[in-house]
C-alpha cells in the first residue's frame, strides 16, 4: 500500500517530465499521433499515459478532479504524494481524469470565457482502445486529415463547435496517449 | 558542462509546469495569447526572457539547440543565450538548422525550410499586436474576445491612403486560423509566409508582458491585407553578395564611408552551407572574417 | 575587403572581464567589503530589498558592490536570485502596531499616546557638505534615550475609534502574488499594494508628487509615518502554531486623506497605505499617496484621468527590471528590422518621385 504510494514517479524528475511533456506536447499539437509514455507505474486504475501525464502537469497550484473508478484511495493517495494534488469537483477542476462515461456529463468542465479561453479544463480520458482509426479530423495540428479513435464523438465535436472557448483532451489507454484540443473538427462518426 | 548549482534548463520543476500548461493552452488555441506568470530571468527583460522560458521548459537532454538573433548564431546574444543553457542543461548546440531539434530565434525565421522534429521558438517583446492602436491591455483583450478587429483594418488602410501601401515592414499583423489577429514578433514581413503551414511547433514566448502564444504545425496564417492591396512578403532587390542567393533575406552591410555597399544573406547558416555547396556571389568567398 | 562581423564569443568574454577590473576600480585602494556597504549604505541597501522583494541586507549589499552601485542592477540582481530561492510556507501577517520604533512621526496630532520620535532623519540637517567625513571619519555616538514602555497604537485606530475614519475590513481572501500569478486586472487593492512595494522608488515619488500637483488630488496628511524593527511568524500546522523566524525592519506609512460621504454615509476621512522593507521613508510615503490616488473607484471619486488614478497605467510600468530591461533592448542589433523599413522607405520615395 504504501509502496504503491510512494513509488511509481519519475526516478529523474527533471530529464523525465521533460521528454514526457514533449510527447504531450506534440500529442496535442498533432491531433491523430499516438505517442507511448513509459518511465512511470502508477497505481491501477490509472494508466501509466494518465499517471504521466498527471506527473507533468499536476502540482499543488493546479485543482484536480478524479471521476468515477480512479476516485479511490489509491489514486488520490499516489497523486497527492507525487503531485501534491488538489481534488476538487468537476466544475472547479483545472485537469480531470476518467473514462469517457465517468467524466459525463461533460457541460460540468470548465470551457473558459471569452477574454480568457485559456481557462478550461484539460480532460485526461481513459479509453478501452486508441487506434489512428475512425472519427474524421481537421484543423490546426493536422495535415489536411487524420483519423482516431473516439469516445463520444458527437460530444467532442459539440465541443470544437463552441471554439475558441471548450476543454482540451488528452486520451489514454495503456502508456498510449493522444491530444484533441478544442480546435479540432470532428466529422464522420 | 552543466552548473548543478541549479536545476536542468535552470528553472525549477513547478515554474517549467506552469509554463508547459500554458504552452500547452496556447496550441489548443492557436494564436490566443495565454498569461502565464513569468519569472524574472538572469538576463534582462526585452532580451528574450519569454523565448528562453519556453525553451527551457521545453528542452530535453537529448536536444541539439540552436539560437539566432538576427538570422545569425554568433551575435551577440544569440551567444549568451546559447551560453546559458550550455551551462544550465548541458545540452548540445549547432549553428546547422538541420541539425537543430529546437531553435530559438529572434526576428528571423530560418531559410532552410523547418521540419515536423524541429520546434521553433521565437523572442517576443510586445505580443499584443494591438498595442500600437490601443495601449490599455482591458481593451485590447476585450477586442480579441469579440473578434473585432476593425482597428486593425483602418490603421492598414490609413497606411495606404497616406504612402500608398500597408507601411508596415516588420511584426506585420497576421490572422490565425481565421479567428485570433496575433503579433509574428518583429520578424520581416518577408518571413511571414513561413508561419503558415509549417510541418514545425512554433511557440511564441513574451517575459515582460508575461504572455505565451503558439501555431501548431499545419495551422493557416494569413497576413492581413486587402483585395486590391495584397500582402507581398518584400527584401533587398539583390542575390547575396556572398553566396549568390537570390531568394534569402538580406542584410545590407555599409563597406565604406563613401556609399560603397555588400548585400548578404542574414541567415548565416544558410550562407555557408550555400558557399560550402560550391555556390558564389558577385565577391565570391571572401571568407577572411570567420577565420579571423 | 568585406569582413564579416564574428567573433561574439570573444568579445563578451573580454568585455566581462573589462568589467570586473573597471567595478575593482584602482587596485591601489583598499577593496570595499560587503559588510562596509551593508553598515554604511544602509539606504542603498533598503532601496535594493525593497524593490528587489527580498530580506537580506547582505545579499543587497553584495548586489550593489556587483552592480558598481547601480541601483536598478543591483534590484535585478536580487530579484534573478530571488525566483530560484524554494518556497516553505507563508508567513502570518506582521503586526506592525507592535512595532519597535527607531522613529515615528504623525503630522496630524501635535503629540499622541506612543509619543513623537524623530529617529535618525535627514529632516532637519542643513545639506551642507561635511568635509569631515572626507577625512577620516571617527566615532560619532548619540545620546540614548530610555525606551518607553506601553504601546504605540496607530494613529488611524485612534481616529477608527470615533469613526472618523473609513474603516479597513478583513476580506479574508488570501493575497494574491504576483510573482507567482500573471497579472490580472482590475487588481485588488492588495496586489495593487503589492507592486507598488516593489515599484521603482523614482517612478513612485513621480507619482505621488504629480498628485500633490492636482494631477489626481487627494490632500494626503501624513497620519503617521514609522519605521523599525517587527516580528516574522511562520504558521506550523505540525505544532499548532507560530513561531518567530526573524526580525525585519519596516517603513509603514498611513496618510489621511480627504473624506467622502454621501446621503447614507456621514463625513469620513480615508487612507492611503505605504509600506515597504527597510528604512525607506520616502518610498513608503509615496507608495501611500499613489495608493490613496488609486482608490478613486472604491471610495466613489471622479476619475480625472490623472496618471496616479490609472491603475492600468501604474501597474504596468512601476517595476524598474521590466522597464530598464526593455529600454535597454533597444541596444540589441535590429539591423533585420531596420533593413526592412530601410527596403520600404526607399520605395515609398521611389513611388513619391514619379
Amino acid at each position: 500500500m504504501i509502496a504503491a504510494t510512494l513509488g511509481g514517479g519519475f526516478a529523474d524528475p527533471a530529464s523525465q517530465s521533460a521528454r514526457a511533456f514533449r510527447q504531450v506536447l506534440q500529442a496535442l499539437a498533432r491531433p491523430g499521433r499516438i505517442e507511448r509514455l513509459e518511465g512511470v507505474a502508477p497505481p491501477a486504475p490509472l494508466s501509466v499515459a494518465a499517471g504521466a501525464v498527471a506527473l507533468v502537469l499536476v502540482d499543488g497550484t493546479v485543482p484536480v478532479h478524479l471521476a468515477g473508478a480512479l476516485d479511490c484511495a489509491a489514486v488520490r493517495d499516489w497523486m497527492a504524494f507525487h503531485c501534491g494534488a488538489r481534488f476538487v469537483a468537476a466544475e472547479e477542476a483545472s485537469f480531470a481524469f476518467g473514462t469517457a462515461e465517468a467524466l459525463r456529463p461533460l457541460n460540468r468542465f470548465a470551457i473558459g470565457s471569452a477574454e480568457y479561453p485559456d481557462r478550461a479544463a484539460t480532460l485526461v480520458i481513459e479509453v478501452p482502445h486508441l487506434r489512428c482509426e475512425g472519427a474524421l479530423l481537421r484543423g490546426p495540428g493536422i495535415d489536411g486529415t487524420a483519423r482516431l479513435s473516439l469516445p463520444m464523438p458527437a460530444y467532442l465535436a459539440a465541443n470544437a463547435a463552441l471554439f475558441p472557448l471548450g476543454f482540451d483532451s488528452l486520451l489514454t489507454c495503456g502508456a498510449a496517449l493522444a491530444g484533441l484540443p478544442r480546435s479540432t473538427r470532428v466529422e464522420g462518426f | 558542462m552543466t552548473d548543478h548549482a541549479y536545476n536542468f534548463a535552470y528553472l525549477d520543476e513547478e515554474t517549467k509546469r506552469m509554463i508547459r500548461r500554458a504552452i500547452l493552452k496556447a496550441i489548443a488555441v492557436p494564436g490566443y495569447q495565454v498569461p502565464f506568470a513569468s519569472r524574472e530571468m538572469p538576463m534582462p527583460y526585452g532580451w528574450g526572457t519569454g523565448g528562453v522560458q519556453v525553451t527551457a521548459a521545453c528542452l530535453t537532454p537529448g536536444d541539439v539547440l540552436k539560437v539566432i538573433d538576427q538570422g545569425a548564431d554568433d551575435t551577440t546574444n544569440a551567444v549568451s543565450i546559447r551560453r546559458f543553457f550550455q551551462r544550465t542543461a548541458g545540452v548540445a548546440t549547432t549553428e546547422a538548422t538541420t541539425e537543430a531539434t529546437l531553435i530559438q530565434t529572434r526576428h528571423r525565421i530560418p531559410e532552410t525550410p523547418l521540419t515536423a522534429d524541429q520546434i521553433l521558438v521565437y523572442q517576443v517583446p510586445i505580443p499584443e499586436p494591438l498595442r500600437f492602436l490601443e495601449p490599455r491591455e482591458t481593451e485590447t483583450r476585450k477586442m480579441h474576445a469579440l473578434e473585432e478587429y476593425g482597428l486593425m483594418h483602418v490603421k492598414l488602410y490609413e497606411d495606404i491612403a497616406r504612402h500608398g501601401e500597408i507601411a508596415t515592414s516588420y511584426a506585420y499583423p497576421v490572422k490565425v486560423g481565421d479567428r485570433y489577429v496575433m503579433d509574428p514578433s518583429p520578424i520581416p514581413k518577408f518571413d511571414n509566409p513561413k508561419l503558415s503551414d509549417s510541418p514545425a511547433i512554433q511557440l511564441f514566448g513574451a517575459g515582460r508582458e508575461s504572455r505565451i502564444y503558439a501555431l501548431p504545425p499545419h495551422t493557416r496564417v494569413v497576413s492581413l491585407d486587402f483585395d486590391d492591396h495584397p500582402f507581398t512578403p518584400s527584401k533587398a532587390d539583390h542575390a547575396c553578395d556572398l553566396c549568390g542567393a537570390a531568394e534569402s533575406y538580406l542584410d545590407e552591410v555599409i563597406t565604406d564611408d563613401l556609399g560603397s555597399r555588400m548585400f548578404v544573406c542574414s541567415d548565416t547558416d544558410f550562407c555557408r552551407t550555400r558557399r560550402e555547396a560550391g555556390q558564389v556571389g558577385r565577391l565570391g568567398g571572401t571568407l577572411e572574417g570567420e577565420a579571423a | 575587403m568585406y569582413v564579416a562581423v564574428k567573433g561574439g564569443e570573444r568579445a563578451i568574454d573580454n568585455a566581462h572581464a573589462f568589467l570586473a577590473e573597471e567595478r575593482r576600480g584602482d587596485p591601489a585602494m583598499p577593496d570595499l567589503s560587503v559588510g562596509q556597504i551593508a553598515g554604511q549604505l544602509k539606504l542603498a541597501v533598503n532601496r535594493v530589498m525593497a524593490e528587489g522583494s527580498l530580506y537580506d541586507p547582505g545579499l543587497a549589499a553584495l548586489a550593489i558592490k556587483q552592480a558598481r552601485g547601480d541601483m536598478v542592477e543591483a534590484v535585478f540582481l536580487i530579484r534573478a536570485y530571488r525566483t530560484t530561492l524554494p518556497r516553505f510556507g507563508s508567513t502570518v501577517p506582521v503586526e506592525t502596531g507592535q512595532m519597535a520604533c527607531i522613529r515615528r512621526i504623525s503630522a496630524t496630532f501635535k503629540d499622541l499616546p506612543g509619543g513623537q520620535i524623530l529617529g535618525p532623519t535627514f529632516d532637519y540637517t542643513h545639506r551642507l557638505l561635511d568635509f569631515k567625513l572626507a577625512a577620516e571619519g571617527g566615532m560619532p555616538a548619540a545620546p540614548e534615550a530610555p525606551s518607553r514602555p506601553g504601546p504605540v497604537p496607530h494613529v488611524t485606530a485612534l481616529l477608527d475609534r470615533d469613526g472618523l475614519i473609513q474603516r479597513e475590513t478583513d476580506s479574508g481572501t488570501p493575497a494574491p502574488d504576483l510573482t507567482r500569478d500573471p497579472l490580472h486586472l482590475p487588481a485588488s487593492r492588495a496586489l495593487r499594494l503589492q507592486a507598488l512595494a516593489r515599484a521603482d522608488e523614482g517612478f513612485t515619488l513621480a507619482l505621488a508628487y504629480s498628485t500633490q500637483r492636482g494631477y489626481g488630488r487627494t490632500h494626503a496628511f501624513v497620519g503617521e509615518l514609522r519605521i523599525g524593527m517587527v516580528r516574522v511568524s511562520l504558521d506550523l500546522p505540525e505544532l499548532g502554531f507560530a513561531v518567530e523566524i526573524a526580525e525585519i525592519e519596516l517603513s509603514e506609512c498611513e496618510t489621511v486623506n480627504q473624506f467622502t460621504g454621501s446621503k447614507t454615509e456621514p463625513p469620513q476621512f480615508t487612507r492611503g497605505y505605504g509600506l515597504a522593507f527597510g528604512q525607506n521613508e520616502r518610498k513608503s510615503l509615496a507608495m501611500s499617496l499613489v495608493d490613496r490616488a488609486l482608490r478613486w473607484r472604491e471610495l466613489g471619486e471622479e476619475n480625472i484621468g490623472a496618471p496616479a488614478q490609472d491603475e492600468e497605467f501604474v501597474l504596468m510600468h512601476s517595476d524598474n527590471v521590466q522597464a530598464t530591461g526593455f529600454l535597454e533592448h533597444i541596444k540589441l542589433p535590429h539591423y533585420v528590422d531596420f533593413q526592412s523599413e530601410l527596403e520600404l522607405i526607399r520605395r515609398l520615395r521611389a513611388e513619391a518621385a514619379k
